[in-house]
């Protein structure tokens, strides 16, 4: 009889003891169960869905894309996993995997790696203007789709020049003079997308063999060196208005623009159209994708017209297609250079890092 | 000096030890050859704190253990309270070995030296946590836990912060929390030890009155032999590990098992440094009694 | 402390004999004394009344004071009710609240990292295998740069630790154990350095630093005392608040004992309160060393091109040049670097591990004295903190903030802020600042709820002290397990979640591409954090308290809801908030999963100091003084909800 109840009881118990057990899982679950929850984006139509990678400064404007998503019936999702440093590094990685089907903001001195890493399926609307195509060259035809492209150079405060009766500089070479010493910052190649621009500038510029010397001399002119853009323009460039001290700073073609007096007639400062290393941004279909249809018709969306006309306005790029009309005081403010410096991609891909060494043991030391 | 006539347990004897063991066994808490050792590994013994000890307390009686700090006597209690495993030995309430009956189901109440009250409860919550525990509703719940509030002279002291209390009010509070969910076996670990001396002497009487008008079963550890003596029916003195004699007060005072009991309790000649008047006052103690 | 036990024994020796040397406890000597004193003052009162008491159980006296009504009290006890325990029951509870944070912690942080490591470590031979290749570990182990910035990592991270911890103990008795006027602000002020975004700071520091700044002169430009004051700006609230939490609730009385026998009141403070502020402090210490041994951003920013430390070569390694080969090679070594000042944190702390006496907040704070009086001043710990607040804290964030009000034509005015309402010039951002702070706050909410509900079990399981010699040391590798992600790079972390989470489990779900994946990353980073706000406080509960609940019938679920979760609350609160902010704050690794539409407050700040332009900076720079008084807000109502019941403290 008591032998019977204490059994009972033990039961009983058990059970009250892991009441708090099973309360423990359920919450220590929840965020799983949440995660599960909207781990799908739009399972409902899955089909139609098109995933966008892109770096964190893509934009587009709504009407533009709805009136995409309209057209082709596909909704289109956007994934931005960084920079567009650490983009095709990501994508590199996760080439077995693919993060999505199109990928936009892959830039022409790091696409090489992506394109030799086997990243992409190769596609390229039809119809591409001959001088968009040749932002393309040799490996990466047929496989990438030039979307925008942009100069970096380096930027004059002009009014500090005004002040202090000085010509402004106009050429790499100018930098080296000591007229302009500790008047120079740019940024780290090995850590800032422009830094690894202008050193690519001055490969252009010297020679594979060529550009070290002019770095040391550009050292010893007093050059200063910002980890970031955003240092280097908004600490040191005079330019900035925010106090800086140097009146010549590594930032893009475009920038003059932002510095536009009230009235829209003059902007404070000026880029050294000598000193550009042009980028070119490229869209993509990723390997491995499981709409390949849905794909191509967004990378036919980005090369298209419609999209092209609202680069200037969203990204502050020039669109890649010639025939698109550029925004009025673009040519006042914001020119892109005559001749800018080049390397080909195939040639950044194989000495890009070897050069960043090489700089870094000229510059740092 | 008669050893026939106190009844000395040694734990060396175990379960035959006469008298210790009561013939109706069957009731009230009976501890068999405890073992309780501290710091013990796959390779060490470890230190042993309680030596295969035998003690027995009949329903509604109250037992102290009597001996010097570090003695044992409060990891004997905590052992059979739950809180220490034993390494050896059974510990049996009314008959059912408690072995593997957890803490909280042992139905045996626990207080201690310092009270430990819940800092977060109020006088209140403190006193009913145990009916909380055990789904006594809400009204009777209240009823008790004002009834035992007044019992320990702290009427209308529920809502008040523990925080606020004094010592000796603390302790009161302590002990109503422990009485309140009646607990077959109430375990006191040196409940007095950290009040005053006359706090201490009142409080003796008034716990020893508190025990016996519930009925309730005690064993009651301590260091003192005024309180023992006040508050237990039967002391057993301890003394590194193991229980040396378990008597009433009197027959203890008068016939001591052996010299080391009656040294403890004061009759040896020879004391401590400086301590040549507590041997006096001890020796006067012993003649009155 | 030798001594005064060989006294004792001999007074001891004198009543019991040898036999009594065997057990020498402490908290012996009170008691032996108490003996002694009380019977020497009882002699012949108490003797008689051995006599007297009834034994029989006969009636009780008529006085009977307390009126113990049998009825009332009843015959002792119904039959107890026993039963054989459900072991089985305790050890699932135990074990689930131990493995659910280390499924968790596997999930989103080991596995990962393991996996980005791994692929460095075994790379592929293009034939579809995997071949171990070790090579990476002489190329950089034997390239002297390597140590340079090990050197480096170690040389700033003891430093700002250091500093944080002498700098933050005045603040942390100032802020929480006196009173006065505006407390509870400065508390929140002391905060907001914490959680604003390191890229922001970076640029506010060099502003103060740089050749035409306010500290100029000082030439900390690009110098290791500049990055030391920046680490100390960024974590001097680790040290206040964890320490603080637990001073406020350090029994005064111990130390006005100390100075009652005669102690000054600098040696009453190193001799009794220093010690038992020990593990507090240990617990402090270990994670501001990992966040100084981790920083990235303001490394970056402030030592420029000369300095540099594991984190940010990894970070260089990983997302720079693909070099996974010599970043596993950086991340193991971080790794090595990061677990030995956990050892070395662990071990101090367990040293000083003990039940300390917590009281009430209110007696022990005291109103702040700063005139000279008998009973000490607070003059100088008030001094320290003054400076601290007022010119390592304040004047950063002052230009910061008067520069928010600069608009962009150069005027003062609320332009920059009524832009927050837009997505920057030129189209900067792909949201606008009110939406991402939004974003911010409900991704925060629910990295809080995570962090906090794992923290707390992690802390619940730590704060046990099992018997076992095994189970002890596997409650010691937790805790340390779980205040790894704040010694891991978070390009690791980030680059891992890209290779693993495609299918975690073997579950047809990508987590990389997921919303959600955004707040878990932010609770891997925040559960540390709470673990250590609430584990000294359950160390601290006694453990007598939770026996004294088991002897009341409370299984060991009712323990944990009635002892230790209210007595816990308090720093819970705490910890919520701490989450909170740091969630807030997080940019390392939502910068890599964030989607453009869901973007986050340090997401949209950083990018829009990414852009040139006059109204593009004045806009991060709002948007950053929106993010200050947000988290400061959040750490002032963490504070209140503890709040002060009555009964409710201690």
């Amino acid at each position: 009889m008591r032998n019977n109840k204490s059994l009972g009881t033990a039961r009983r118990d058990v059970r009250r003891n892991t009441r708090p057990a099973a309360a423990v899982v359920a919450v220590g679950l929840l965020p799983l169960l949440a995660a599960c929850g909207s781990g799908e984006p739009g399972d409902a139509a899955e089909e139609d869905v098109v995933t966008l990678v892109t770096h964190d400064s893509f934009a587009v404007s709504d009407e533009v894309l709805a009136a995409f998503e309209k057209t082709s019936g596909l909704t289109v999702e956007q994934v931005a996993p960084g920079d567009a440093g650490t983009l095709v590094n990501q994508l590199v990685l996760t080439k077995d995997s693919p993060l999505g089907d199109v990928v936009y903001g892959v830039d022409n001195s790091f696409a090489s790696r992506a394109v030799d890493a086997g990243v992409f399926e190769p596609y390229q609307p039809e119809g591409l203007a001959p001088e968009v195509a040749a932002y393309a060259p040799d490996d990466l035809a047929g496989t990438l789709t030039p979307i925008d492209v942009g100069d970096v150079c380096l930027n004059l405060d002009d009014g500090w020049f005004e002040e202090h009766d000085v010509p402004p500089p106009t050429t790499l070479d100018d930098l080296t003079d000591p007229a302009y010493a500790d008047l120079t910052v740019v940024t780290n190649p090995a850590t800032s997308s422009p830094g690894l621009a202008f050193l690519l500038a001055t490969v252009g510029a010297y020679g594979e063999d060529g550009f070290e010397a002019y770095w040391a001399d550009l050292r010893d002119n007093g050059l200063k060196v910002a980890e970031s853009w955003e240092d280097a323009y908004y600490v040191d460039f005079s330019g900035a208005g925010e106090g800086g001290q140097r009146p010549i700073a590594l930032s893009y073609a475009t920038s003059p623009a932002f510095t536009v007096s009230e009235d829209g007639a003059t902007s404070s400062t000026s880029a050294m159209l000598g000193t550009c290393f042009r980028q070119v941004e490229y869209a993509g279909v990723l390997a491995g994708t499981d709409h390949p249809d849905g794909a191509r018709q967004l990378v036919d969306f980005l090369a298209s017209e419609p999209f092209q006309a609202d680069v200037p306005g969203q990204m502050y790029m020039y669109p890649a297609d010639p025939d698109v009309e550029l925004p009025a005081d673009w040519q006042q403010f914001a020119p892109l250079a005559d001749e800018p410096y080049e390397v080909p991609p195939a040639q950044v891909a194989e000495h890009r890092d070897d050069w960043i060494e090489r700089w870094t043991a000229t510059v740092v030391g | 000096m008669d050893p026939t006539v106190g009844t000395a347990v040694d734990g060396h004897r175990g379960d035959g030890a006469p008298g210790a063991v009561r013939p109706d066994g069957a009731s009230g808490l009976q501890v068999r050859d405890a073992v309780v050792r501290y710091g013990a590994g796959r390779r060490r013994p470890g230190f042993v704190a309680v030596d295969r000890v035998s003690l027995d307390v009949a329903p509604g009686e109250i037992v102290a253990l009597l001996g010097p700090s570090g003695c044992g006597k409060s990891s004997l209690l905590r052992a059979v309270a739950g809180l220490e495993p034993l390494a050896a030995g059974r510990v049996l309430f009314d008959g059912e070995d408690v072995a593997g009956v957890p803490v909280h189901r042992r139905g045996f109440g626990l207080l201690f030296q310092d009270g430990q009250l819940f800092p977060h409860r109020d006088v209140a919550g403190n006193v009913g946590y145990g009916l909380e525990a055990a789904r006594v509703p809400r009204p009777e719940r209240e009823a008790r836990v004002a009834a035992l509030l007044e019992d320990v002279g702290l009427a209308g002291y529920g809502g008040r912060a523990v925080a606020t209390l004094s010592g000796g009010e603390r302790q009161r509070v302590a002990l109503a929390r422990a009485l309140a969910p009646r607990p077959g076996l109430l375990l006191l670990d040196e409940p007095l030890s950290a009040l005053d001396r006359r706090l201490r002497e009142r409080l003796a009487v008034d716990v020893r009155e508190a025990l016996r008008a519930s009925g309730t079963t005690a064993v009651f550890v301590t260091h003192d032999h005024d309180e023992a003596f006040t508050v237990a029916d039967r002391v057993a003195v301890m003394d590194a590990g193991r229980i040396l004699q378990v008597d009433a007060p009197d027959v203890l005072l008068r016939s001591p098992a052996s010299p080391r009991v009656a040294e403890f309790l004061g009759r040896a000649p020879e004391h401590p440094p400086g301590g040549s008047r507590d041997g006096a006052s001890r020796a006067s103690l012993a003649v009155e009694s | 402390m030798d001594g005064h036990r060989r006294r004792l024994r001999r007074r001891r020796s004198g009543g019991w004999g040898p036999r009594d040397e065997a057990p020498a406890r402490s908290g012996a000597a009170d008691s032996a004394d108490n003996k002694f004193r009380l019977r020497r003052r009882r002699s012949g009162g108490w003797g008689s009344r051995d006599e007297a008491p009834a034994r029989s159980g006969a009636a009780d006296s008529a006085d009977n004071k307390f009126r113990l009504r049998r009825g009332a009290a009843g015959p002792a006890a119904t039959k107890p009710r026993l039963s054989v325990r459900p072991r089985w029951a305790t050890w699932l509870g135990w074990g689930l609240a131990a493995g659910l944070p280390l499924v968790f912690l596997g999930l989103f942080f080991a596995w990962p990292v393991t996996a980005i490591v791994a692929q460095g470590v075994l790379p592929d031979d293009g034939a579809g295998g995997r071949t171990l290749d070790l090579s990476g570990f002489a190329e950089v182990l034997g390239d002297p740069r390597t140590w340079r910035i090990v050197g480096q990592t170690l040389g700033q991270a003891t430093a700002g630790t250091l500093l944080a911890v002498v700098l933050g103990l005045p603040g942390a008795y100032v802020l929480y154990r006196c009173r006065f006027r505006g407390r509870t602000l400065v508390r929140g002020l002391v905060t907001v350095p914490f959680v604003l975004p390191s890229v922001v700071v970076g640029v506010a520091f060099r502003t103060l630093f740089a050749p035409g700044g306010p500290l100029g002169w000082a030439g900390l430009e690009e110098s290791f005392a500049g990055i030391v004051l920046a680490l100390v700006f960024f974590n001097y609230a680790v040290v206040v608040r964890t320490v603080g939490g637990l001073w406020e609730r350090l029994d005064p009385r111990a130390e006005q004992a100390a100075r009652a026998l005669g102690a000054t009141p600098w040696r009453a403070f190193r001799t009794v309160t220093l010690p038992a502020l020990g593990p507090a402090i240990a617990s402090a210490a270990a994670v501001v060393f990992l966040f100084c041994s981790t920083a990235f951003g303001v490394v970056l920013v402030l030592g420029g091109i000369r300095y540099g430390t594991i984190e940010t070569e990894i970070w260089v390694r990983t997302t720079q040049f693909l070099d996974l080969r010599a970043a596993a090679v950086l991340s193991v070594l971080q790794l090595v670097v990061v677990v030995a000042a956990l050892l070395l944190g662990a071990r101090a702390r367990t040293r000083r591990e003990r039940a300390l006496h917590l009281t009430s907040e209110r007696a022990a704070a005291h109103r702040l004295r700063l005139r000279s009086r008998p009973d000490g001043s607070d003059l100088a710990p008030a001094v320290v903190t003054a400076f601290v607040v007022l010119g390592l804290l304040a004047l950063p964030m002052a230009g910061l903030v008067a520069r928010s009000f600069r608009a962009p034509d150069g005027s003062w005015g609320l332009d920059n802020y009524v832009a927050l309402g837009t997505t920057g010039g030129r189209n900067a951002l792909s949201v606008t600042v009110w939406e991402a702070t939004g974003n911010s706050l409900r991704t925060a909410a629910l990295a809080a709820l995570i962090a906090v509900v794992v923290g707390a079990l992690v802390a619940l399981v730590v704060s046990r002290r099992p018997r076992s010699t095994g189970a002890r040391r596997a409650v010691g590798t937790l805790d340390a397990l779980f205040m790894l992600p704040l010694g891991v790079s978070a390009v690791t972390v980030g680059f891992g979640f890209l290779i693993t989470l495609d299918r975690p489990l073997g579950l047809d779900l990508d987590l990389r591409t997921a919303g959600v994946l955004v707040p878990i990353a932010q609770a891997v980073v925040a559960i540390p954090l709470v673990v250590r706000t609430v584990l000294p406080v359950l160390r601290a509960i006694d453990p007598r308290l939770r026996e004294v609940a088991a002897t009341l019938g409370s299984a060991p679920g009712r323990v944990l809801r009635t002892v230790d979760a209210p007595m816990g609350a308090r720093s819970l609160g705490l910890a919520v908030g701490f989450a909170f902010a740091v969630s807030l704050g997080e940019f390392g690794a939502t910068s890599f999963l964030a989607r453009p539409d869901t973007a986050t407050l340090p997401v949209v700040i950083y990018r829009l100091i990414g852009r040139p332009g006059a109204e593009n900076y004045g806009m991060a720079l709002a948007a950053s003084v929106v993010l200050a008084v947000l988290t400061a807000t959040v750490m002032m109502v963490a504070e209140r909800l503890r709040g002060d019941r009555p009964g409710g403290e201690f």
